[in-house]
């Protein structure tokens, strides 16, 4: 009994120490970001490519099924109310405060966060960050934060062009499917969302690419450097990024109600 | 030098296209009667009663939209509801005497302010106030009415 | 200090250890000028450690460092790049970044540090492969170079920045016969032609006869032995001995500490 809170102690001291590690983390990235934007943008650039360009494919591919369901979903709810030209409202809320934003950072997790983790991770278990540090170059400013800022830049894109998509993936169900005017379809969208409700769309994106981002490069760069040291810590990147993207998405809707 | 011109070209249309996104989520997805700040006109009318009415509710004009309320408040001398409302400089020509009156879009929808014409030549202007109000009608007191003038009925036979 | 003394590197009283494990005591180590060192020793002995002591990358519980009769522990950071500027470095796989074609890792260091033109970059990353005979090579990608050529891709790099110490991280690992005879030639070619010193730890003891002037053998945290390959196969310690050739059993036991044998399969359950 003693050894289990013993446990619960010592697992949650270690708890409060990592996150305290990943706040310092975070601030030496953000000291060196100005640097990095200014005079190596284009290593930004590249990284905006690796996260957001080569993103792109999966994000429209589920973006377009997400919203066909929505338009689905929608039609079936709305129709018990006579209510099926609101479709458009439905599926447009849905995807721009919640869906979009969600779905976009769980399936940056996946493609972008696994590649930056595992990435850095072999660059350490292969002696490239000792190496930089050999010839006087600082493997955070070089590898660590341009990594990061690309993927803090390339997901509102991704959640923005995952919404879109998405808009115009319930269109096509709803529309051509199930034959809801296109008229209502967008004018009944129009009417009822605000921009607040993109702003909200957008700050999520924002706060989510930061913390997906964020994750994803602390875990490879303290990634154990054997090869199931990177294994693990890829893993860790999904899981542990899902569940910061759900609690924050909860708190972030809760704030902004 | 391949690499370096996928790796731009690639990022440069997924900015595009992501800058597009954002665009459209903003400007078409959004109501397109958003009325800019730098081209309206501030009214003030007071209700007795504003009922379910809320900010950004839309205030029309002959079944046109031509503002929207900006500012609710409760002004505790007169003990009366102060609705704040904008609307577009484009119609600047509005009678001072109209009517401003608290009316729901259907029989259970959101509700939204009316605006009836009066005949004075005095237009509406920035910071002016309507003085003919008509407040919301509250399903509840509605029903209590129609219910207590049933009584009544009943005794008078 | 005297100033133009042949010692290069001083290594006085040096402890460190890593959690509870006590990895260098009382380590006394001198380098000379325009020699190669070879620092041996059994697996685990810290060796990759101490070229980190070196170039301060770690900082010691105790005892010194001297680098050109200064001691390093008192530069500051801005110092320190510059004074880290002297060493080239190989690592154990070479470490070249993956992302980064031959060319551009070999230019790595200029791009970094200096604000050379393209052409003069290309003319010194072009010579600097000749040298080590991988101008061909400059298009490929690391992925595709064997682990021999990836190596001297890494010297290369290493001596892009025309460093006055070369250090090398166990150079030999896992090399086919033929690059590792390409590889001892290189260290020794680079050391006596452009005048450097260098440091090299391995444990391949044919391969350190051939290419040291000075051996240092380090076992449990002190120096064992030193002196010129010769002086070490001539000596008669037993640990000397064992390392040098061999053999199995030895100072160094066979048996990693174990209970008693007897005991542990014959005695009963604990709990």
């Amino acid at each position: 009994m003693l050894a289990a809170f013993r446990d619960l102690y010592i697992t949650f001291v270690q708890f409060v120490r990592t996150f305290g590690a990943l706040q310092l983390f975070l601030f030496r990235l953000i000291m060196h970001s100005p640097g990095v934007i200014f005079r190596r943008f284009g290593l930004v650039v590249g990284q905006v490519y690796n996260s957001g360009a080569l993103s792109l494919v999966i994000i429209m591919v589920c973006g377009l099924f997400v919203g066909a369901v929505l338009g689905l979903q929608g039609f079936d709810t709305l129709s018990r109310f006579n209510a099926e030209d609101s479709v458009g409202t439905f599926a447009g809320f849905a995807l721009i405060k919640e869906l979009g934003p969600v779905i976009t950072a769980l399936l940056f997790a996946g493609r972008a966060g696994t590649a930056l983790a595992s990435e850095i991770g072999l660059m350490k278990a292969t002696d490239q960050l000792s190496a930089m540090e050999m010839m006087g170059v600082n493997p955070i400013r070089r590898v660590v934060v341009p990594r990061f800022l690309g993927g803090v830049i390339a997901m509102p894109f991704l959640v923005a062009i995952f919404s879109v998509v998405g808009l115009f993936g319930s269109q096509l169900v709803a529309v051509s499917l199930l034959g809801v005017d296109i008229g209502a379809f967008w004018q009944q969208l129009q009417q009822t969302l605000a921009s607040e409700d993109v702003y909200e769309g957008i700050l999520k994106s924002v706060v989510f690419g930061g913390a997906a981002s964020l994750i994803a490069v602390w875990e490879g760069y303290n990634s154990i450097p054997t090869a199931e040291g990177v294994g693990r810590a890829t893993t860790r990147t999904v899981v542990i990024t899902a569940i910061t993207v759900l609690i924050f998405n909860f708190i972030i809707t809760a704030w902004m109600l | 030098m391949q690499q370096t011109r996928t790796v731009e070209l690639g990022t440069g249309l997924f900015a595009l296209l992501g800058m597009g996104a954002l665009l459209f989520l903003t400007t078409h997805a959004t109501g397109t009667d958003d009325f800019d700040a730098d081209l309206t006109y501030e009214v003030t009318a007071r209700f007795e009663n504003v009922g379910s009415l809320r900010k950004r509710a839309p205030v029309a004009m002959a079944g046109v939209t031509i503002g929207r309320v900006t500012y609710i408040e409760f002004d505790p001398v007169s003990l009366q509801a102060v609705v704040t409302f904008v609307i577009d400089s484009r119609y600047d020509q509005i009678p001072e005497d109209s009517d401003a009156s608290i009316l729901t879009a259907g029989l259970l929808g959101s509700q939204y302010i009316g605006l009836t014409p009066g005949g004075s030549p005095e237009f509406l202007a920035d910071g002016s106030e309507l003085f003919f109000t008509q407040s919301a009608v509250v399903l509840e007191n509605l029903i209590g009415r129609f219910l207590v003038r049933g009584e009544q009925g009943d005794t008078q036979e | 200090m005297n100033a133009v003394s042949d010692n290069l590197i001083e290594i006085r009283d040096l402890d460190y250890a890593r959690g509870r494990r006590q990895i260098f005591k009382g380590l006394n180590i001198t380098i000379r000028r325009g020699e190669v060192t070879a620092i041996m020793g059994p697996s685990g002995t810290g060796k990759t450690t101490l070229l980190r002591l070196i170039t301060r990358q770690l900082i010691p519980d105790h005892g010194l460092v001297f680098v050109d009769g200064i001691d390093i522990s008192t530069l500051s950071t801005a110092e320190l790049y510059e004074f880290r500027e002297r060493f080239g470095m190989l690592f154990q796989n070479g470490a070249l970044l993956t992302d980064l074609s031959v060319f551009e890792n070999v230019a790595f260091p200029l791009r970094e540090h200096t604000n050379l033109s393209n052409r003069l970059i290309r003319h010194i990353v072009l010579t600097k492969l000749h040298a080590v005979g991988l101008r061909g090579a400059a298009d490929m990608w690391p992925s595709e170079l064997s682990g021999g050529m990836a190596r001297r891709v890494a010297l290369a790099r290493a001596m892009v920045m025309d460093p006055d110490i070369l250090i090398y991280d166990e150079p030999f690992v896992g090399l086919d016969p033929i690059s590792m005879g390409v590889i001892v030639r290189l260290v020794r070619q680079m050391n006596d032609a452009l005048g450097i010193s260098s440091i090299l730890v391995s444990h391949d003891v044919e391969e350190i006869s051939t290419v040291a002037d000075r051996t240092y053998l380090i076992s449990d945290g002190k120096v064992a032995a030193s002196g010129s390959p010769e002086e070490l196969h001539a000596t008669s310690s037993d640990l000397v001995r064992q390392f040098m050739h061999g053999m199995a059993d030895g100072p160094v036991a066979f048996h990693y500490d174990a209970p008693n044998y007897e005991e542990q399969l014959l005695g009963r359950d604990e709990d």
